[in-house]
């Protein structure tokens, strides 16, 4: 039996194009961009040519906007502390209760070693952002605004574009995380007011290891990362021609087919929740119903605990994730579902699946035809389910 | 993924004695849905001989937790209740071969549920029972005195990171940090007293360095907003308001880029695409109003509509719907894609 992999906010597979445009560049040309020879002449003619793509796809209005990382992290910390430095009179940082960990954790650490007032928007129930806390936050000591393009475990979409005109209107910067949303929502950023955006390329079918941050031209800008010219200074290091060429073939390969591709993730998307919601019972879609990704499920299923039912999905070949906290060695349950306030009965069974363009209809029917099994399995023999259905009264010494 | 052993594995996908069972007559429950495991163990004694001749366990819990209960009901089942008392989570963890350090509170709440079910089978009170104020150190986990006093005296635990592993204690919001490593030094130095551990293994107080303490969510007080204005309970007539003229904002940093005024792709211009978009804030006004709060346009500028919030839509719940819903319907009517943005509120 196949596996379904419907993880793909975690990772994606490789597009076998994209293997294919890499290859010739571990071998026959190996050679260095900045070289004046002919080695490095073809390198450095493919690497504009991805650069081009990535352009493209993001709607950037200059090539150059564009500069390479090592991935999504690198990109975020490259972005806030670049604004930061550069802005030494604003000492203030906003951001969300539901980042990633690759702002959270940054944020943290600015705001206990380095003086910066972190002010962290909370969300409401669907993950959407309390835009009066913002507007209340903002301010002439703002020096950056960072919020998420899409969040990557409900896929609860910010409206980024208003949001970075308000901070503009503060005479702030903004940044956004868009590792989640790149690929798989259309993006103009030069009809935009974003100034920074990272974004990763194993979360769109292309290599690990690999990201970029776009710095719209005329920001300022100070390299995390000092030491050659490459990136026009501002990311010194010899580029990873192999990841970047490959970015840049599956940046054109997403680009190609999004709308219909949009369309079909999203119709299995809805089948997948409407058919789990139909045979389940007791569980529900988290998110923001009115604007989420198109491939992201998060449904939270009361009573039992997530990591109980990935072991049970991962027996029958199925690959999701969970926002639990016994998968993570954390004890509770995760920060986004938390700042949403989705109760303990719930939280501790959310499960998220995540779609791609690969994804077919055949699996989702597989899934939703081990679903219900697995959830009835473990509620038998959950406490706090009653046999006819429902809570059940359970009373413990300690709780 | 955690690495579990293969017995760990057996009894999480072949549970053997999970169920409900009717005619126990000696329970024990622990944990709670806050708490993300809890575990009801029920047991019929023989009236006689004391001889627990059937287990039965529902649990809510992790792979290791399941695995964990099920592997208690073998153990118990054919043992006395004094047999059955002496049991430790040691024993349940060896039974499965071994587990990780960061689920050993899954065998420690096996223990726990035993110790229960054995206290109601002889018809004793719990001595930590009583939850007095202070007898209950960590709150996020509800893990009182006792029962780490238990977990550190039947693991040996020396650090305060490994009475976490065990008991849960202190993983939480971690403000039980100092009563945790207060109870430990006190009881690892009464196993140093009664020989039970070496004085160089035992925990002193104060010699852990502070753990990074949690950020905690900031939320921002509005200072006297006023009341939000009445809702109109009649529907009103559809009113287009005045294109307000743009108001100076202050100089942005950096500079936008200039827009570039597209024509619309459905050959609409500037006015009719305005008034357009004013028959779809009028048409979602009722939806906005049902949530107690009110959307008005106030300008059309190329593609940017500002709008003003009022009410409940001056909220979260409405302003993202505003910002993303409303962006949408326009998108699909206008055939092109315009910003909305709300006004500050003045």
């Amino acid at each position: 039996m196949e596996p379904i992999y419907l993880d793909n906010n975690a990772t994606t597979r490789v597009f076998p194009e994209v293997v294919e445009e890499m290859l010739p560049f571990f071998s026959e040309q190996f050679g260095n961009a900045s070289s004046i020879h002919a080695f490095g002449e073809e390198v450095g003619g493919a690497l504009r040519k991805a650069r081009k793509s990535l352009q493209a796809l993001i709607g950037a209005e200059y090539d150059h906007e564009i500069i390479f990382t090592s991935g999504g992290t690198e990109s975020n910390n490259a972005a806030i502390r670049s604004a930061l430095s550069l802005n030494p009179e604003r000492t203030e940082l906003i951001t969300s209760t539901v980042e990633h960990p690759a702002i959270l954790s940054l944020a943290d650490w600015l705001e206990k070693h380095e003086g910066v007032t972190v002010h962290r928007i909370p969300v409401d129930s669907q993950g959407r952002l309390d835009i009066d806390a913002y507007r209340a936050a903002l301010g002439p000591k703002t020096a950056l605004v960072s919020f998420m393009w899409a969040n990557n475990e409900t896929g609860t979409v910010f409206p980024v574009d208003g949001l970075a005109e308000l901070a503009h209107d503060a005479g702030a910067l903004f940044h956004t995380d868009a590792v989640q949303a790149v690929g798989k929502v259309p993006i103009d950023l030069k009809n935009t007011d974003i100034d920074m955006l990272s974004l990763s390329s194993h979360k769109l079918h292309g290599p690990k290891g690999l990201g970029a941050l776009y710095l719209r031209k005329g920001v300022r800008f100070r390299p995390l990362q000092r030491g050659g010219h490459q990136e026009r200074g501002r990311r010194g290091g010899t580029e990873n021609a192999p990841a970047i060429i490959g970015l840049g073939k599956a940046a054109e390969m997403t680009m190609a087919t999004m709308a219909e591709d949009t369309a079909r993730i999203t119709a299995l998307r809805d089948r997948l929740e409407k058919g789990v919601v139909q045979r389940v019972g007791h569980c529900f879609v988290t998110g923001d119903p009115m604007d989420r990704l198109p491939n992201t499920s998060t449904i939270a299923f009361e009573y039992i605990e997530g990591e109980a039912i990935l072991l049970l999905l991962n027996k029958k070949g199925i690959a999701a994730s969970s926002g639990s906290a016994c998968t993570s060695g954390s004890l509770e349950p995760s920060h986004v579902l938390r700042a949403m306030d989705i109760p303990f009965t719930a939280a501790h069974g959310a499960i998220r699946f995540s779609l791609s363009r690969e994804t077919t209809e055949a699996e989702i029917d597989r899934v939703l035809d081990a679903v219900p099994g697995i959830i009835d399995q473990l509620r038998d023999m959950s406490p706090f389910w009653s046999t006819e259905g429902g809570k059940a009264e359970f009373n413990p010494e300690y709780a | 993924m955690w690495e579990y052993t293969d017995t760990v594995k057996d009894h999480f996908f072949n549970p053997r004695n999970s169920g409900p069972m009717q005619d126990a007559n000696a329970v024990g429950e622990v944990g709670s849905l806050s708490c993300g495991d809890a575990l009801k163990l029920m047991l019929k004694v023989n009236l006689e001989t004391d001889i627990i001749e059937d287990a039965k366990f529902q649990t809510f819990g992790c792979g290791s937790a399941i695995a964990s209960s099920s592997a208690l009901t073998e153990l118990v089942i054919g043992k006395t209740i004094d047999e059955a008392r002496a049991l430790t989570n040691q024993d349940i963890a060896e039974f499965l071969g071994g587990l990780p350090p960061e689920k050993m509170h899954c065998s420690v709440m096996g223990q726990e549920a035993l110790t229960a079910a054995v206290a109601a089978w002889k018809g004793e009170e719990l001595e930590e029972d009583d939850h007095e104020e202070g007898a209950l150190i960590c709150k996020c986990f509800a893990v009182d005195a006792g029962m780490m006093e238990r977990a550190i005296r039947t693991n040996k635990l020396t650090t305060p990171e490994m009475v976490t592993f065990y008991t849960k204690a202190g993983g939480g919001c971690s403000a039980c940090r100092e009563p945790l490593e207060e109870l430990l030094a006190d009881v690892n130095a009464a196993m140093v007293a009664e020989g039970e551990l070496s004085a160089q293994e035992a925990f002193v107080f104060g010699s852990a360095p502070a753990p990074a303490p949690k950020p905690k969510a900031q939320g921002f007080v509005i200072p006297d907003l006023p009341p939000p204005p009445p809702v109109d309970v009649v529907p009103e007539p559809i009113a287009i308001q005045p294109l307000k003229v743009k108001p100076a904002h202050a100089p942005k940093l950096p500079p936008a880029p200039v827009p570039i005024i597209e024509p619309s792709p459905k050959g609409l211009s500037p006015a009719q695409e305005a008034i357009a978009i004013a028959r779809i804030i009028e048409e979602m006004r009722s939806v906005f109003k049902a949530d107690g709060g009110d959307v008005i346009l106030m300008d059309v500028e190329g593609t940017k509509v500002t709008v003003e919030m009022t009410g409940a839509c001056a909220g979260c719940q409405i302003a993202s719907l505003t910002l993303g819903g409303l962006r949408k319907r326009i998108r699909e009517e206008l055939g092109r894609d315009f910003i909305v943005v709300p006004t500050q509120t003045a």
